[in-house]
């Protein structure tokens, strides 16, 4: 058990090194989400009231692009540099491969959203300063990573990588951010957990029915 | 691997095909001349005979992809993945059919095409699914990488759009309940009298015949294309 839990680190670590040599990936996400507030700003041409009441949205339609910019990053460049094999080759469970680039892009995640969050406070002139908030921004992205680190994997190995990933991810990624995206608004409009709880059950029932899967299935994604 | 009985279409097919067909034409005769008018909706009513039908079809054969990709994970075999296939492309027509008269029904009853009702929103979200099922599928070369992958997402996909219909639920729904228990908010819901009934199951149980039938017939196919890329394989040696 424990030589489990160290794989899963190693290959989090794995991941975390190889991006903190280039930070290329985090970069190009952090300025994406820049870009993609102020285009939300420009297009959404808005007073102060409707502006509070959609900035759970907004935020999660960021995040999940961002997230999914994030993933295929990671799955489907090491699907291209064949690297992918040598990781298959290491004598450790194939799910805590699983596991560790879950972790990993959930990392990456929180790197941006803990970015993003006093810009767009900033931009928007709001408080996001709300641990509720911070909860549901964990959850959300741990079940949006869990589900998209499997999807991306199957993706990886597809033809048109990178259109693929998008397209097999939002459909069955919708009642976490739906979820994500009430709970979140209840915290930011101020309304608290009895709004929040019904959203926050399904994020929690999500979050460990789609690992569960991930764990079952990554052998059968990545066997030859 | 390939039986013969696969070059002659069997006895119960063609029996099948015509029942169906002798099915089909009752429902019509059942939905238009035997089914009494509704009071409130009046003709338009009559499409929900096809549209609950279609729902129901829908559910029953991507249930059984679901259930054909866990049997493919556990004993991987080819027939599984053929039946898979032909469940989820049975499943999409019908998810399609379903949501056009639903939309048709919807016009009259809420007065609009579209609406952001969870059961409404869910199957449409389930036509994207498995819609995106099709283009993983036409993404990878390797047959049996397909297989899997595929039954994977048939399984994965099982589990996700009940979340989604609970995740949207938690806003009030509008979409009536006409069988079983309806809710405070429902809009143009009904109450069946005897001889809808009879119609309802009429043609519920012949769109299933109906759907078997298809499924039979695409699962055929899946079997002869196989068939013939093998005798490509084994006269162009590749």
């Amino acid at each position: 058990m424990a030589s489990y839990f160290a794989a899963v680190w190693a290959i989090m670590r794995k991941d975390l090194a190889a991006e903190w040599r280039s930070r290329q990936m985090v970069t190009a996400m952090l300025v994406f989400v820049v870009l993609v507030i102020f285009i939300f700003a420009f297009t959404l041409d808005i007073d102060m009231l409707t502006r509070r009441q959609i900035a759970a949205g907004v935020l999660w339609t960021t995040f999940a692009f961002a997230g999914i910019l994030g993933l295929n990053r990671t799955l489907a460049t090491e699907g291209e540099r064949g690297s992918l094999d040598g990781l298959l080759l290491a004598p450790v469970e194939r799910s805590a491969i699983y596991f560790g680039k879950t972790l990993a892009n959930l990392f990456f995640m929180l790197v941006v959203e803990i970015f993003t969050l006093p810009l767009y406070a900033l931009f928007y002139n709001m408080s996001l300063a709300q641990p509720g908030l911070w909860l549901v921004l964990l959850l959300g992205s741990w079940c949006f990573c869990s589900v998209g680190t499997l999807l991306a994997a199957m993706a990886a190995q597809a033809r048109s990588r990178e259109l693929l990933l998008p397209v097999l991810l939002l459909p069955m990624a919708l009642p976490v951010l739906v979820a994500s995206v009430r709970a979140s608004s209840a915290f930011v409009n101020g309304l608290g957990m009895e709004y929040a709880s019904a959203s926050l059950n399904i994020l929690v029932v999500y979050g460990l029915i789609m690992p569960a899967l991930g764990f079952m299935f990554f052998d059968f994604i990545v066997e030859e | 691997m390939a039986s013969t009985s696969l070059d002659r279409k069997p006895r119960l097919l063609q029996a099948l095909d015509i029942l169906s067909a002798l099915l089909m034409l009752g429902t019509i005769y059942m939905v238009f001349f035997y089914a009494p008018m509704e009071r409130v909706m009046g003709q338009v009513q009559r499409v929900f005979y096809f549209h609950a039908s279609s729902g129901w079809v829908t559910m029953v054969v991507l249930i059984i992809a679901a259930l054909a990709g866990i049997i493919y994970l556990i004993r991987p075999h080819k027939k599984w993945d053929v039946l898979a296939v032909a469940c989820v492309e049975i499943g999409l027509v019908f998810a399609f059919i379903c949501v056009t008269t639903g939309s048709i029904w919807a016009r009259p009853a809420w007065n609009t095409w579209w609406t952001w009702d969870p059961r409404v929103v869910t199957f449409t979200i389930l036509i994207l699914v498995y819609m995106a099922y099709m283009l993983l599928r036409q993404g990878i070369e390797d047959p049996q990488r397909r297989a899997r992958f595929g039954a994977i997402y048939a399984i994965l996909a099982a589990f996700t759009v009940p979340l989604t219909f609970f995740s949207i639920r938690i806003w009030r729904t509008l979409h009536p309940v006409v069988i079983g228990s309806g809710s405070a908010t429902a809009e143009g819901g009904f109450d069946m009298t005897r001889p809808m009934v009879w119609t309802l199951l009429f043609t519920l149980l012949a769109l299933t015949v109906f759907t078997l039938t298809l499924l039979w017939h695409r699962v055929r196919l899946g079997w002869l294309a196989d068939k013939v890329e093998e005798l490509r394989m084994k006269a162009f040696g590749r």
